[in-house]
């Protein structure tokens, strides 16, 4: 299963990542998790939230460049090894992640991580097949 | 569609015939009325008496803009002020601005070189022209409009700015024919965009662009958006306004009247007058205007000639589209760049749009261009590799093309200036930093 992560472009000038998160507090939309990836220039902000489309929607009509990724949420045993593990089953089966951060909630006693995998549905069989835990959006919102 | 047969198809030597005639007339009035003139022909010891054909175009002197400058506001008059109709100006925005006087005759003369120009677009008296020029001292507004009126067709003068009406009338009053800079043709069909207007497909059939250079791809991405022939047009108020050159439906080159005005193409640095094809500076000879005649006007604007016939029917000289100023050529680590060359390499990158802005300053001694480049939808990515890809890419495409190291920045949208008039492009930091100390 998979979930929509919205990606939003940002320039390294003060004040852009608050306008983000103003906009989006203006029209209650909740950030659940966030990851902010930067090189000297420019940012990526991937965020993920509890209304993607309208998210999406009030960025753009706000100037922003911003698009939709599917990723994918995992439950991580929360302990360590726990991520060693999901990591090691991927590589086992030569599954790239470009990128992953850490959910805010947990799924019962387990952590939840977000990655970003080109073949995702390859990343989801090896996943499947390992008995690992993945949610889609109506798990995560129920959380 | 050709305005007038009976100049625009003339062969080579009845055009020579006509200009060389015009030229003898020209030099003779200038000598005797004009001092600022006559003292430049005695200081090139030059007079009416050698000029014979229009080839002795090459015995006389240039003129500059700060020489007009000099002689602001009323050293240029030919005639007495009271046959003066109509005066406009230049923007002076580097200076005191250079005046232009119109007798009736010039005005006359500026509707038969519009309505050439529109013409060429294939206006009609049938067409409804939405002129997105400014109407004021800046010449675009009215010359379009005189030679609209020429061809009897509808213009709606709408003038500059104010985007949300130029969309309405657009949509209500089913414009066919658009002028007005090209930047400002691509703000519009964004405009038009986050209005939920589909600006192609509202029924225009051309659009007449210029005032500011633009590029190739500049034009398929305002052919693409807005659905319509696009048209080059070429002018300065120096000279008379927008009427000097225009595009064809070929699209090879801008046709130049040259009946009226002549253009010669020479060498910044020596003044030798260059053939066909090489690059140089464009100087312009107005042949038939009373006000305010012009003799050899160096325009600054870089370009070349080509006498080859054209398709269209035409047999006038055609200019390339101007590839840049002499002025704001810049200088980076010693090589010459223009700005529509970076503009053509930029565009010719995927996905990415014209909306870019070159940042010139020097670090240690070392000249470094940035580029700047705006964001969009085609070329955004959520991984930060892939952005900086489009970066390199863009870095290497401009080495390649021109020889140049250059840093590209991708920024956000809108971020760069976008006037209704003239985009900002270049902010040079060297020169601002020489002015201030």
């Amino acid at each position: 299963m998979s979930v929509r992560q919205i990606s939003v472009f940002l320039e390294n000038a003060r004040g852009r990542l608050a306008q983000v998160t103003q906009t989006l507090a203006r029209e209650k939309i909740n950030i659940r998790a966030l990851s902010l990836a930067d090189t000297s220039d420019f940012g990526v902000l991937r965020i993920i939230v509890n209304n993607p489309d309208r998210c999406l929607t009030v960025l753009k009509a706000g100037g922003f460049v911003a698009q939709v990724t599917e990723v994918i949420a995992v439950e991580v045993e929360d302990a360590p090894g726990g991520l060693a593990r999901i990591l090691e089953v991927l590589d086992q089966d030569n599954v790239n992640v470009e990128y992953m951060y850490a959910y805010v909630e947990k799924s019962r006693d387990n952590a939840i991580v977000i990655c970003r995998i080109d073949d995702r549905e390859r990343a989801l069989q090896v996943l499947e097949k390992n008995g690992i835990t993945t949610l889609g959006a109506d798990a995560l919102k129920a959380l | 569609m050709i305005w007038s047969p009976d100049y625009e198809t003339l062969d080579a030597p009845a055009l020579a015939r006509v200009q060389g005639e015009r030229l003898g007339r020209l030099v003779d009035v200038l000598y005797r009325r004009v001092p600022f003139y006559r003292k430049k022909m005695e200081k090139a010891a030059v007079g009416p008496q050698d000029i014979q054909g229009i080839g002795d175009i090459q015995r006389l002197p240039f003129t500059t803009k700060d020489e007009m400058r000099d002689v602001y506001p009323y050293g240029l008059l030919a005639v007495d002020l009271r046959d003066i109709v109509e005066i406009h100006t230049s923007s002076g925005t580097t200076g005191k601005p250079v005046v232009d006087a119109y007798t009736a005759a010039d005005i006359d003369i500026w509707s038969e070189a519009m309505a050439r120009t529109l013409s060429s677009g294939g206006t009609t008296r049938h067409d409804i022209v939405q002129n997105a020029y400014g109407y004021g001292l800046f010449t675009g507004g009215l010359g379009v409009h005189y030679g609209a009126r020429r061809i009897g067709a509808t213009v709606i003068p709408i003038s500059g700015g104010n985007t949300k009406r130029q969309l309405a009338v657009l949509r209500d009053f089913k414009s066919t024919i658009l002028t007005c800079t090209p930047s400002y043709s691509l703000f519009l069909a964004e405009a038009a965009q986050e209005d939920g207007l589909d600006l192609g497909g509202l029924g225009l059939k051309a659009g007449f662009f210029g005032a500011e250079p633009w590029s190739e791809s500049m034009r398929t991405e305002i052919e693409g958006k807005l659905k319509l022939l696009s048209i080059d047009i070429y002018g300065l108020t120096e000279i008379i306004g927008p009427g000097v050159a225009m595009e064809c439906e070929c699209h090879e080159g801008m046709h130049v009247n040259e009946d009226h005005f002549f253009p010669e193409v020479i060498d910044p640095a020596t003044g030798a007058v260059l053939p066909d094809g090489q690059k140089g500076e464009l100087v312009i000879t107005t042949l038939t205007k009373d006000g305010t005649p012009v003799l050899r006007y160096r325009t600054r604007d870089i370009t070349y000639l080509d006498h080859r016939p054209c398709a269209c029917g035409r047999t006038t000289v055609r200019m390339h589209r101007v590839l840049g100023r002499t002025d704001d050529m810049l200088i980076i680590r010693g090589v010459n760049v223009f700005p529509s060359q970076i503009e053509e390499v930029i565009l010719g990158v995927e996905g990415v749009e014209p909306h870019y802005q070159l940042v010139v300053d020097r670090r240690e001694q070392l000249d470094e261009l940035e580029v700047q480049v705006e964001m969009n939808d085609a070329v955004f990515s959520d991984e930060i590799r892939n952005l900086e890809q489009v970066e390199r890419k863009i870095e290497a495409e401009l080495y390649a093309a021109l020889n140049i190291h250059t840093r590209v920045r991708l920024v956000e949208p809108r971020t760069i200036a976008r006037s209704e008039g003239k985009a900002r492009r270049i902010i040079d930091k060297r020169t601002l930093e020489e002015a201030h100390g």
